[in-house]
């Protein structure tokens, strides 16, 4: 009854997500001091020199469309969020034109999740185990250390930690390449290769970025934890300290951390749109970037529709990880 | 089994606050032995040097704490841990927390079990455990189950069941049956007598409560601010206390009669 | 003044490194811009590409901007911007999350569901949207704008939790009991327990505004006509800096925010610990 009611809970509060956010997708345009459609048509025409009068027209409508400008207010709203939800259709790109958006995304898309995936659980785990050893024994020299690195890494921008990355590996010592081209046949080995040398500096300040949060928030529960009177129990039981480090301190340590885990996806999000931008990293970052500095607004609503969900998404399936964990929950 | 010559114990380096000063004591085998007292009469802090518990910066600064065991020789409480879980197992007051809320009780029970306990397959582990359980009155499904899915009362037996599954010759119990209703009270005293009937080994029971300890032991230890004032088996000093402390505890029970009559 | 002792003796380690870092950097970004001698966003007022030396102190850019007084105005508009946001967002989310705990009910569950919403949506898309919308530049007002929408509800729910754990607590249903009005009970009872907290979170959300300002700034989003931390960045890196080597110029920058994260962090973690021990010890 409590797991129900907590899954129920949780697609609500999924659903509200995607209507707040495709709301205010839906306004933004709206407050913008400019007409967003003739702000492209001029910026489509400069780019393609001539354009047919038909073709101007068939493109007025699709971004009429793409803003949903057609009908009364209420229509708008109703078609917008329809187009959004059950269709999945944002038109063709306009500077790639006539590629169907969900096409680019869907060719970017993977590159972001991988990236973003591997980075995350690299960082989660190395930051959990961190934190754990470091908050098991707080006063030796490595975990102060530890925690001094935390605390220096945790509040730095993830683009500053990129910069800093390709300026020092990329400029001064010429290590890994500084934008991504990525080379090889189909699933070759060089293939594999050429994407795993690539991706090492966007994962890597990612990892960094992440890394600091994970061992500043995981030391604090396992010092809190050791106070707790199962483990003085299980100590007085005669179990070893390895023992009851991983079958004691570290399930009770984790738990919380796959709820901050949910809460740090969108901010994680955020920094491997900069850093794509910053290596050209060919992931959904790169592609908004390039729909701004083209102007492709099909584009532009159709990458940050989808950046919305994805979000929403991720997080929410992490929650519905939880009572996976937590007996508690399960059993009510 | 248990013999405390003149300890001296207490918490602190720098500024030493004694907690128990110059107690002696012996504990045999085969009896229950009640240790009773007030809050800050230093019975928990006994009994913890006696487990050899020195993680929280209590120390015997004089005299001597030494427990003989079959197997181990005789021990210095410093290495009474080598004999944890084995030897000796211990009940803690039960609250909330005690039990580990991400392991289910089977585990529980089996986690830190010596060697001559264990039996090969878990089938046939399960199976023993269950046996024992029936035996304490406890329900098999106990043992599927998450410390909170189960009742104060249920969690305070699940921890006897704990520290008797291991066949220890000296369980100590730290005030096992505090914070429980008199119905809950009762059935976990009746567990302790039983188990201590079976194993024919000792158990040390602190607690507070003289009700208790005229309930079950066999001989009674009071100890006042430190010191033990008066030690005898326990209907002596029930029926005729030599301290004045030990004649204010007694006077101030209610109906002593009826309570012995409802366990026997 | 026995207070100001107190506060700095009581303070754990962390508080006053943070304190010192923020000392540091709002010496250069409040204090300093006063006495920069020329604009430094106009070009060519200095010679160009000049190294550190006695006039320019940390260089000239290639643009001839003097580096450190360009520095110093980037720092100030940073600071503001997430001054700024931070009063509004916390204002927004103190006044919101005490009326969603405190009334409780169906306005309650609005404004939780709104929050827990906004929590979710990443701001940085939507940011980069409304710079497209406005023709690829993003001035600071209506970054700020979009800012205080997107960070009112952190400081909201944790006042939220905080208002409903004390409706339940026994000062303040003495003090309902002793007929004090409601706005009373808020500003004479909840508001000072809250006073930490939210110093936290305020300092916490500058470190967020700045960030996320900084961010749209380096990808080039932001106004190119106000300098902020990020926009020098952005400036450094179009022009060349990292290919001629000119480290100083986008070096500095990027110490700057360093610096003001890491004291900001500390301030804030600081104050949260102070808060918390002082909530066991009542």
């Amino acid at each position: 009854m409590k797991l129900l009611n907590f899954i129920l809970g949780r697609l609500f509060v999924y659903v509200m997500v995607l209507v707040v956010g495709m709301t205010i997708l839906f306004f933004v345009p709206r407050f913008a001091p400019t007409d967003p459609v003739d702000a492209m048509l001029a910026k489509v025409a400069s780019q393609s020199g001539y354009m047919e009068a038909a073709q101007v027209d068939a493109l007025r409508a699709s971004l009429a469309d793409t803003f949903g400008l057609q009908g009364s207010m209420i229509d708008q709203y109703g078609a917008f969020l329809k187009r959004i939800f059950l269709t999945a259709d944002f038109g063709p790109s306009l500077s790639m034109y006539p590629t169907p958006v969900t096409e680019l995304i869907a060719r970017a898309l993977p590159w972001t999740f991988g990236l973003l995936f591997t980075a995350t659980i690299i960082a989660w785990v190395l930051g959990n185990f961190v934190g754990l050893l470091a908050g098991w024994r707080p006063e030796s020299n490595p975990a102060r250390v530890m925690e001094g690195i935390a605390i220096c890494l945790y509040p730095v921008p993830y683009y500053i930690v990129a910069l800093i990355l390709s300026v020092l590996f990329s400029y001064v010592w010429s290590i890994f390449p500084l934008t991504t081209t990525i080379r090889g046949a189909p699933w070759s080995w060089d293939l594999i290769r050429s994407i795993l040398w690539n991706s090492f500096l966007p994962a890597a300040s990612i990892v960094i970025t992440v890394f600091g949060w994970w061992i500043i928030s995981v030391k604090a529960q396992t010092t809190a934890l050791k106070e707790e009177e199962f483990i003085r129990y299980a100590r007085l039981k005669g179990l070893s300290d390895t023992r009851l480090l991983t079958r004691y301190v570290l399930p009770n340590a984790i738990l919380p951390q796959i709820t901050f885990l949910a809460l740090q996806i969108g901010l994680m999000f955020n920094g491997s749109l900069i850093t794509e931008i910053i290596f050209d990293y060919p992931g959904l970052g790169l592609l908004i970037y390039s729909a701004v500095l083209q102007g492709d607004y099909n584009l532009l609503m159709g990458t940050i529709s989808l950046s919305i969900v994805a979000v929403a998404t991720a997080t929410m399936i992490i929650d519905f990880l939880y009572p996976l964990v937590d007996p508690r929950i399960r059993h009510g | 089994m248990i013999s405390v010559r003149d300890a001296v114990l207490g918490y602190g380096t720098r500024s030493f606050i004694t907690a128990v000063n110059g107690v002696s004591l012996d504990i045999g085998s085969n009896e229950i032995v009640g240790v009773a007292g007030e809050s800050g009469s230093g019975k928990s802090t006994l009994m913890r040097a006696i487990y050899g518990d020195f993680s929280t910066g209590l120390r015997l600064k004089g005299g001597s704490i030494r427990g003989t065991f079959e197997g181990y020789g005789t021990l210095d409480c410093s290495d009474m841990r080598r004999a944890w879980w084995d030897a000796v197992s211990y009940v803690p007051q039960g609250s909330m927390s005690v039990l580990n809320p991400l392991m289910k009780v089977e585990k529980q029970l089996l986690d830190g079990l010596p060697k001559r306990q264990r039996l090969a397959g878990r089938a046939a582990q399960r199976q023993d455990l269950e046996k024992f359980l029936a035996g304490l009155g406890l329900d098999a499904s106990v043992l599927d189950a998450y410390p909170h899915q189960l009742s104060g009362g249920m969690r305070q037996r699940v921890l006897v069941a704990i520290a008797a599954y291991v066949s220890p010759k000296l369980i100590l119990a730290d005030e096992p049956t505090t914070a429980l209703d008199v119905v809950v009270q009762k059935r976990i005293l009746l567990m302790l007598v039983e188990i201590q009937r079976r194993l024919q080994n000792t158990l040390v029971l602190v607690s507070h409560d003289l009700g208790v300890h005229y309930q079950i032991t066999d001989r009674l230890v009071i100890m006042y601010r430190g010191e033990v004032v008066e030690t005898g088996a326990t209907d002596e000093i029930f029926s005729n206390p030599q301290h004045d402390y030990t004649q204010r505890l007694i006077g101030a029970l209610p109906d002593l009669a009826a309570r012995r009559g409802a366990v026997s | 003044m026995a207070d100001i002792r107190h506060f700095f003796q009581d303070s754990p380690f962390r508080l006053h490194v943070g304190l010192l870092l923020l000392l540091i950097v709002g010496c250069i970004g409040l204090l300093l811009p006063w006495f920069a001698p020329v604009d430094p966003l106009e070009w060519y007022t200095a010679p160009r590409n000049q190294a550190a030396s006695a006039a320019h102190v940390l260089g000239t850019t290639s643009l001839g901007q003097d580096i450190f007084w360009l520095l110093t105005w980037a720092v100030r508009n940073s600071l503001i911007l997430g001054l700024v946001v931070a009063f509004f967002s916390t204002l927004i989310g103190v006044f919101l999350g005490l009326t969603a705990g405190y009334v409780g009910g169906a306005a309650d569950r609005f404004l939780s569901f709104l929050m827990d919403a906004l929590i979710c949506i990443p701001t940085l898309p939507i940011l980069i949207l409304l710079a497209a919308l406005f023709g690829g530049q993003l001035g600071l007002t209506a970054a700020g704008v979009a800012l205080v929408l997107f960070n009112w509800p952190f400081p909201g729910r944790q006042v939220r939790a905080v208002a409903l754990s004390m409706r339940e607590r026994e000062f303040v249903n003495v003090a309902w009991f002793s007929g004090e009005s409601r706005t009373r009970i808020l500003t004479r009872h909840i508001f000072p327990y809250l006073a930490g907290w939210s110093a936290a979170n305020f300092i916490n959300t500058v470190l967020v505004v700045i960030a996320t300002e900084s961010a749209l700034a380096v990808i080039g989003l932001s106004s190119a006509r106000q300098a902020t931390i990020g926009t020098m960045i952005y400036w450094a890196l179009e022009y060349q800096a990292l290919l001629a080597k000119r480290y100083v110029w986008i070096g500095a920058p990027v110490l700057a925010i360093v610096l003001l994260f890491v004291g900001l962090f500390l301030v804030s973690s600081g104050l949260a610990m102070r808060s918390s021990d002082r909530r066991m010890s009542v």
